[in-house]
């Protein structure tokens, strides 16, 4: 039944999406943390900046996002990211548009976990003498992160899956092999789909699971 | 440990019950006499294609009309049903439209479920290059070459390039050939690269006119056949008859010289009926 996959590399194409997975999921924490401590800050220019990237990238589809890069940055600007031939620089304009898209979703949940930090101890740590930067990465980011573990495991499960849009501007990940088999294997299309709903279950549920044990472990007692 | 494997398989049989349900419906189709549902392509310029006022054009609408009228179905009587690539089997054996005339080439793994009449037209995979350039030459230069291709992700003309016909070649792959054509245009590209009858189309489109023409190699062959029901002989036969009329009063080459015309697009002749049960 399942014979017809012998012709085709699964382990290739699924490790294709395990380093994007890794790649935007560390990218867009970094940015993610950047943009909520912007948001946060005392500086005006930096709030707005904050707030406007959030309300535009967020709400524009990932699809057009990644398309913009490709489309946009590399066949009109000949941007090239120093990836040589077009499958490199296709798997580095993909990770930037995943960290640029998902970067928002991981400081809106950062922010949320900021506001459970309670306010007398930032006002505490100010009347002490520290500076904002001092209060932030002391004080209030260490008990932030340790209260969003679950929704930033959210943010990492969609982003997991949102690398399928990578296919789009043609890195050779799951779902590009996905329209292969099923452009070659019409015969038995729905048991493709089946198979590659199956290899991201195996992807995401135990990062689901783990990332669940993590945050009852870490969450902040109050 | 246990838990997880339950949770994993549990998981598993749900995944695959929803994507069997996808494909229930009844089946109330066959060929009434008054209305027919036939699938085409929606975004194919030259062969299958919904322009913006809500009509249909292109070289399989002309086929699949001509066929309509030959069974005594008016053209106002047909409903247009979109048969994107990866659904066409599902459509035909659901009984959601009574044929395909959607870019459907014939292969062995499709008459596993599907039965094909026609073939009604001969496409060979070719490149679209930019008018002024002449850099691509033989089938055999390019097997060697280094170009910059640009193709549709999956697609068999992709396959093709990576196994035989340009192994060296550095292709890209975009969700659709208009996305390639930005490319070709910015040279970012050298070529885009898919049956010629699809190519012709595109460079026939207002907005692209004179600005790209076909390499005229031959790569390989794809006979686009109707798709019907599989086993459905009697259909297999109108539809065939339907074919061979159409070509022999002369309206197969007006259709085909009305939308590859403007591309410059020299099409092999209509192709021999080939899929006769």
């Amino acid at each position: 039944m399942f014979d017809f996959l012998d012709q085709y590399d699964l382990w290739d194409a699924f490790w294709v999406t395990i380093k994007l997975t890794i790649y935007s999921g560390i990218g867009s924490l970094i940015w993610g943390t950047v943009l909520a401590a912007m948001r946060v800050s005392p500086v005006p220019v930096m709030r707005a900046f904050g707030t406007t990237y959030i309300n535009t990238v967020r709400n524009t589809p990932l699809t057009v996002i990644m398309v913009a890069t490709s489309l946009g940055l590399f066949q009109t600007m000949q941007i090239e990211l120093g990836g040589g031939d077009s499958s490199e620089t296709g798997f580095r304009l993909a990770v930037l548009a995943l960290i640029a898209y998902h970067a928002c979703f991981v400081c809106e949940s950062l922010r949320s976990g900021i506001n459970t930090v309670p306010v007398g101890q930032a006002e505490a740590a100010r009347a002490l003498g520290l500076s904002f930067f001092q209060v932030l990465t002391l004080i209030v980011l260490p008990q932030a992160f340790r209260s969003v573990v679950a929704p930033l495991a959210n943010v990492l499960i969609a982003l997991t899956k949102n690398t399928t849009v990578a296919a789009a501007i043609g890195v050779t990940e799951a779902a590009a092999l996905m329209s292969t088999m099923v452009e070659n294997e019409s015969d038995v299309i729905l048991l493709v789909f089946a198979v590659f709903a199956f290899g991201f279950i195996c992807l995401t549920l135990p990062v689901g699971l783990l990332l669940g044990w993590v945050s009852k472990r870490v969450a902040v007692k109050r | 440990m246990n838990l997880r494997k339950a949770s994993m398989s549990a998981a598993a049989a749900l995944a695959l019950a929803l994507t069997a349900t996808a494909c229930g419906g009844d089946s109330d189709s066959g060929s009434d006499g008054d209305s027919l549902t036939i699938g085409i392509k929606f975004d194919q310029p030259g062969l299958g294609l919904k322009t913006p006022d809500g009509k249909y054009e292109g070289f399989d609408v002309d086929v699949a009309t001509y066929i309509a009228k030959e069974m005594g179905v008016k053209a106002g009587d047909i409903t247009w049903k979109e048969a994107p690539s990866a659904d066409r089997e599902n459509l035909i054996s659901n009984g959601d439209v009574d044929f395909i005339a959607a870019t459907y080439s014939i292969t062995p793994e499709r008459k596993e479920k599907v039965s094909f009449a026609g073939p009604y037209l001969m496409a060979h995979q070719d490149l679209l290059v930019r008018k002024d350039d002449d850099s691509v030459g033989s089938e055999k230069a390019l097997r060697d070459s280094k170009l910059k291709l640009c193709s549709v992700t999956g697609s068999t003309s992709a396959q093709n390039v990576k196994k035989d016909v340009a192994p060296k070649a550095d292709l890209l792959e975009y969700g659709g050939y208009s996305e390639c054509l930005t490319g070709l245009e910015n040279k970012a590209v050298d070529a885009l690269t898919t049956d010629d009858s699809i190519l012709a189309g595109y460079a026939a489109q207002k907005a692209h006119q004179g600005k790209f023409k076909l390499a005229g190699l031959s790569l390989s062959d794809e006979p686009y056949g109707v798709g019907i029901k599989k086993g459905d002989t009697k259909l297999q036969k109108q539809i065939n008859d339907a074919i061979t009329k159409m070509v022999d009063d002369g309206s197969w080459k007006k259709a085909a010289d009305k939308h590859f015309g403007p591309a410059n697009y020299e099409y092999d002749d209509a192709p021999k009926i080939t899929e006769t049960s």
